[in-house]
């Protein structure tokens, strides 16, 4: 299909290599953090990894929305749905995400609550017409780009007078954690997460624009290539942050040209800026608490905030015990580091969030098989299942 | 979760804020109201339903070139670098 298979083109991937093993110094080594789920299941589905010389390396960041949210929250759209009754409307992608005692959506919908899987807010909305007896709750989750979409709903919910309608909103903000993890310990002071450079979101920043990031690599002095989901953008990109980091620069610059705009989607920032605030803070899985990380519904859509409808108070709660999602979020650790990786935690039996999403890095390991040359256990483990 | 597709409008209801795009054989109606124009014909950036940008094809190009120009054979680079 035109603008993809462009840029899944053979020769450009081996001239990419080519230009990598040619510019990459041999005597220092390259961290580059991907901060999209996106990038991470490009670079393994397409061995991107394996292109490149042992000195360049990736390391996973927490751009994946499902995997980021914490298990109170979901907890919290599980209540919705079986204290509350009410139609709990939510992406596919969130569906098997483990909640507390290992429950989640979908084991709450095969014990009777009624959780509907939707591609589009619209979706939500048409369900709540046609359900006017029924509260129907839109599970919103992700980043700045499903934020719009959420945002498009609400203004249409109030302007048709929905009143069985309302938000469970989760929506965060990428600028906020790329400065959290820059700002984290692990990264500034101790040194254990080396982070030389970044490969910007894709589709984020085809709202925000590439002008966020500008903070970034003039404070934290790093450069910020924002590249497309193809692998041979990924390459691309990666080429350009060796580049300014074999000059000495920390710029931002921007592959994916062919969408992102230094001022992004401007109609869409509006509406987002017309129905959303700040929340002063919110719990990341993996990161924690991280200041004006969130979106919440501003006072003039309270109505239609299924917070303060039902009156969701989230509890503190723990990951599944062994389960490294938090420290895979932050980068400090690989899948393979996981003991319950390939063995107990599998795609059908997940116990953590990164291991449901696509976009999870334990996922990624496992799906295209990273872990056969790193661990034994995964090894084993798969081949007894097969 | 993020994933997005190019696909190419094929048709615009603009009082309904739709269009009907085009994904290789698929058709499938997405919203459009986060775009401020768009035409039949432009490609689109389709993502949970709604159109988020336009894609530029002249900066697709662009990269494209950007590409094939670094993965350029190194001897005539070098030559290239070696000019004063
Ligand atoms: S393999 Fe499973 S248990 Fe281990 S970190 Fe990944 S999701 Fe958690």
């Amino acid at each position: 299909m035109k603008y993809i298979d462009e840029f899944r083109a053979r020769d450009l991937a081996h001239g990419l290599a080519a230009a990598i093993a040619r510019e990459a110094a041999p005597s220092r080594a390259y961290h580059i953090m991907e901060f999209c789920g996106g990038h991470t299941h490009a670079i393994f589905r397409y061995g991107v990894h394996d292109l490149m010389p042992s000195n360049v390396r990736f390391v996973h960041g927490p751009g994946c929305p499902v995997c980021v949210l914490p298990i109170g929250r979901i907890d919290n759209a599980l209540e919705l749905a079986e204290t509350h009754g009410a139609i709990v409307c939510s992406y596919g992608d969130m569906m098997r995400v483990p909640a507390s005692k290992r429950r989640s959506l979908l084991k709450a919908r095969a014990e009777g609550a009624d959780v509907r899987m939707i591609y589009s807010t619209l979706d939500a909305l048409k369900i709540a017409r046609e359900n006017p007896s029924r509260q129907v709750v839109l599970f919103a989750i992700g980043f700045e780009t499903t934020t719009p979409p959420t945002a498009v709903a609400l203004k249409q919910a109030a302007a048709e007078r929905l009143e069985n309608f309302s938000v469970f909103c989760n929506h965060v903000l990428t600028p906020a954690a790329i400065q959290h993890i820059l700002d984290s310990p692990e990264v500034r002071e101790i040194g254990s997460v080396p982070i030389d450079g970044f490969l910007g979101p894709s589709h984020v920043s085809s709202v925000i624009g590439s002008r966020p990031y500008e903070f970034f690599a003039e404070e934290f002095q790093r450069p910020v290539v924002i590249a497309g989901f193809e692998p041979v953008d990924v390459m691309q990109a990666t080429l350009m942050v060796i580049r300014q980091l074999n000059e000495g620069r920390y710029e931002v610059e921007n592959e994916y040209a062919r969408v992102v705009t230094r001022d992004g989607n401007t109609k869409a920032q509006a509406l987002v800026a017309d129905v959303f605030e700040l929340r002063p803070s919110f719990e990341w899985r993996g990161l924690g608490h991280v200041p004006y990380s969130a979106l919440r519904i501003k006072d003039a859509y309270a109505n239609l905030d299924a917070e303060r409808r039902f009156g969701v108070e989230t509890k503190p709660s723990r990951d599944a015990k062994s389960c490294e999602c938090p420290s895979i979020l932050r980068g400090a650790k690989k899948p393979t580091d996981c003991k319950l990786f390939g063995t107990v935690c599998t795609p059908e039996n997940p116990i953590g969030s990164c291991m449901v999403s696509s976009e999870g890095a334990c996922a990624a390991y496992w799906t295209y098989g990273r872990f056969r040359q790193e661990s034994g256990a995964g090894k084993g483990a798969r081949e007894a299942a097969e | 979760m993020c994933l997005a597709m190019p696909a190419q409008v094929v048709s615009l209801d603009v009082q309904r804020e739709t269009a009907t795009v085009a994904l290789g054989p698929v058709r499938k109606e997405i919203s459009i109201a986060l775009l401020e124009e768009v035409a039949i014909g432009d490609y689109v950036l389709v993502h949970v339903g709604f159109a988020l940008h336009k894609l530029s094809p002249e900066e697709a190009e662009r990269t494209l070139s950007m590409m094939r120009e670094a993965g350029e054979n190194p001897e005539r680079e070098l030559a290239e670098g070696d000019r004063p």
